[in-house]
């Protein structure tokens, strides 16, 4: 195949103070630097932030409500809870932000065919929907144990008309769809575009999801703005990979606005059995970015666990670990439990079944919202809806015995 | 001149391609591993690449990817790894090169692994995950300690990239035959010829291809048009196949020799068209 010319300006934007870069084998370079030199030619091209704007609107659904918890907030007692409303994306998450933002993208650089990772099978079915949208095919690329959780998700995939293939390696979960999808796209780069589903990896993934999903914090932003006459003092978010979390929180940077990233505390911080590389985590490499990850003291990779598939992952964006290290977001753990009870609260108060990701928000906004005053604001990101998590909440909650 | 030029040039002059032999440190045992690295030293290999595992190598196939959680799970740490190069510096002069990926190096200390694995008699270094955008800080540590920093290059690297990558490299520069993970493969790629030399017009530095070069043929492909072969999965897939066998250094040593009397059918030097 002919090699392509080297890209000049694809480096761009690659780190994040001393986190992110480009840690990939070789042979993944050309495609990388590709991905990254149409993308800085893409996001200044005014038709192609008209195409964007126009499928968030018209294909998406956008802008998503903002919404009062007001049953919520009563429930916890102190500062006002709103939920920017993600779930009611089409699809059912904000997956759907960035997978427009990338198959367009795709488009652009006259690929034919999309590939993606995926854990809680949110952005495996953005993807396929995508595909289904702009007439491509579609491979998806998800762990046994995910498979097994998600079936929902699955079958939605297939529906779509994606070949979901079940990764055996590892741990079965998200870490090794990632690995899996790599290694195959090092053959199949030429024909088939990485739909890379969140802010981590290799660049230019973290700052390409960024700014497709940071439509969540421009929107919410002025929403809160409308509604309240001013800011909140708190953002809360799920992190697994970030992307949710990094596209609330980038608009109110320069903002006197606390964030605060939760992860899957799982079991307990203290078990090990968790899946909190910030709260938990060093610095280390992992799927092409220098980042905050799980790792054995020899630099193994560690195996994670957590309720929520789309939070089950050893690593994280190298933005938040940026934040982290800088003071500018903190970053706490909500456990399996806690975010099995903010499922149920927010099913029950205010008829909103959140995902089991984005209940690890809730719990933490719930515990913060009560120590603060009736005054205060608190902003949750509900990224996503429930509907994929019904029959793995209705059997871990069946081994509880309720 | 290092240990690794040295063998090159040694090589060249007699107008043989170099066998390159990768195998995982610790696979299948961390013993067995031992006596393999001699065996396959004894049966003619002319540099030894050890692969220091890692739970998620992202260029690796399965084959590669089960041996080193085998190595992992034996508790294969970088520690013992150099420990076990450095028992076999003591007994043989081959020239052998840690292939490995980024997070185990940089966990061990960058510092710490130039200085321990140049006391082990590591003679270079592959980071599969490391290119050159990235690897200033590694370098720097390895010229220090005098340890070769070999970098990859494949069929889709752009003629700048090449130069790029050939400037940083040192030992030599290895180019992946083809696009995707290693793996055993039947049949080398048709344009390698091409490729090699799309490389040659950059450098005077040895090339070696690896990744689906499986069989005493291909090395001899191979060598016709580079300067050495990696064999790496083939021998893998047999120490598996062997792992529970007495003659297990046997068989690999035989298999070693082969490939090894492949590299001097039909050698064409650098200066010859090709």
């Amino acid at each position: 195949m002919p090699p392509r010319s080297e890209h000049s300006s694809a480096l761009e934007g690659s780190h994040f103070g001393r986190f992110g870069g480009i840690f990939v084998p070789e042979t993944i370079m050309p495609p990388l630097l590709e991905v990254a030199e149409a993308y800085h030619s893409a996001r200044s091209d005014p038709e192609f932030g008209q195409q964007l704007n126009a499928l968030l609107r018209d294909y998406v659904g956008r802008p998503t409500p903002l919404y009062f918890c007001r049953h919520l907030t009563e429930h916890c007692g102190g500062a006002k809870i709103y939920l920017k409303r993600e779930d009611l994306c089409h699809t059912g998450s904000h997956k759907l932000n960035n997978a427009v933002g990338q198959a367009l993208l795709a488009q652009r650089m006259g690929r034919s065919r999309l590939m993606a990772e995926t854990g809680a099978g949110q952005h495996g079915v953005a993807t396929a929907t995508v595909a289904a949208l702009f007439g491509m095919e579609c491979d998806i690329y998800m762990g046994e144990e995910d498979v097994r959780r998600q079936a929902l998700n699955v079958y939605r995939m297939r529906l779509l008309d994606a070949r979901v293939i079940e990764v055996t390696s590892g741990s079965r979960t998200l870490k090794d769809a990632i690995n899996e999808a790599f290694r195959v796209w090092m053959a199949t780069a030429d024909t088939t575009y990485y739909l890379f589903g969140t802010a981590a990896g290799p660049h230019p993934y973290p700052t390409m999801v960024r700014d497709f999903q940071s439509v969540v914090g421009r929107e919410a932003r002025q929403q809160m703005l409308e509604q309240e006459g001013r800011l909140p003092e708190c953002l809360v978010a799920c992190v697994g990979g970030g992307s949710n979390a990094i596209g609330l929180f980038h608009q109110f940077l320069e903002d006197d606005v606390r964030m605060v990233g939760v992860e899957a505390a799982g079991r307990g911080l203290h078990t090990g059995e968790h899946a909190a590389s910030l709260s938990a985590g060093s610095e280390g490499v992992l799927h092409g970015a220098r980042t905050k990850i799980l790792q054995t003291e020899e630099g193994q990779i560690r195996t994670t666990h957590s309720v929520a598939a789309g939070l089950d992952y050893p690593g994280v964006g190298p933005e938040h670990a940026l934040l982290q290290s800088a003071g500018r977001a903190e970053y706490v753990g909500a456990t399996d439990d806690e975010a099995l009870d903010a499922f149920e609260a927010l099913t029950r108060f205010e008829g909103i079944m959140p995902a089991l990701e984005s209940a690890h928000a809730v719990a933490h906004a719930m515990k913060m919202a009560a120590g603060l005053g009736r005054d205060a604001v608190v902003l949750v990101n509900l990224s996503g809806r429930g509907d994929k998590d019904i029959g793995e909440v209705q059997r871990v909650l069946a081994e509880r015995g309720r | 001149m290092s240990r690794i030029e040295a063998c090159f040039e040694k090589l060249g002059q007699q107008k043989q391609g170099a066998l390159i032999v990768f195998t995982v440190a610790g696979h299948p045992t961390p013993q067995l591993s031992s006596e393999l690295l001699i065996a396959i030293a004894d049966a003619g290999a002319d540099v030894i690449e050890l692969g220091l595992p890692f739970s998620d190598p992202l260029a690796d196939g399965p084959v590669i990817q089960a041996a080193s959680q085998r190595a992992l799970a034996e508790d294969m740490t970088p520690g013992r790894v150099l420990a076990l190069a450095a028992e076999f510096r003591a007994e043989r002069d081959v020239p052998l090169v840690l292939m490995t990926c980024y997070n185990p190096i940089c966990q061990f200390g960058l510092e710490r692994f130039g200085t321990d694995s140049a006391a082990a008699g590591v003679d270079g270094v592959i980071v599969t995950d490391l290119p050159p955008e990235e690897a200033e800080d590694w370098v720097k540590v390895a010229r220090r300690s005098e340890t070769d920093t070999i970098f990859l290059l494949s069929p889709n690297s752009p003629a700048p990239r090449v130069k790029k990558v050939v400037d940083l490299a040192s030992g030599f520069v290895y180019c992946v035959s083809r696009m995707g993970v290693t793996g055993a493969r039947a049949e080398l790629p048709a344009d390698l010829a091409e490729l090699v030399t799309r490389i040659r017009r950059e450098t005077t530095k040895p090339i070696a291809v690896g990744f689906g070069v499986s069989r005493p043929e291909h090395v001899t492909d191979v060598c016709r048009v580079a300067d050495g072969a990696v064999v790496g999965s083939a021998v893998v897939s047999l120490i598996d196949r062997q792992a529970g066998s007495a003659g297990l250094a046997d068989t690999v040593g035989a298999f070693v020799r082969e490939l090894k009397a492949a590299t001097r059918g039909g050698r064409v030097t650098k200066a010859d068209p090709l």
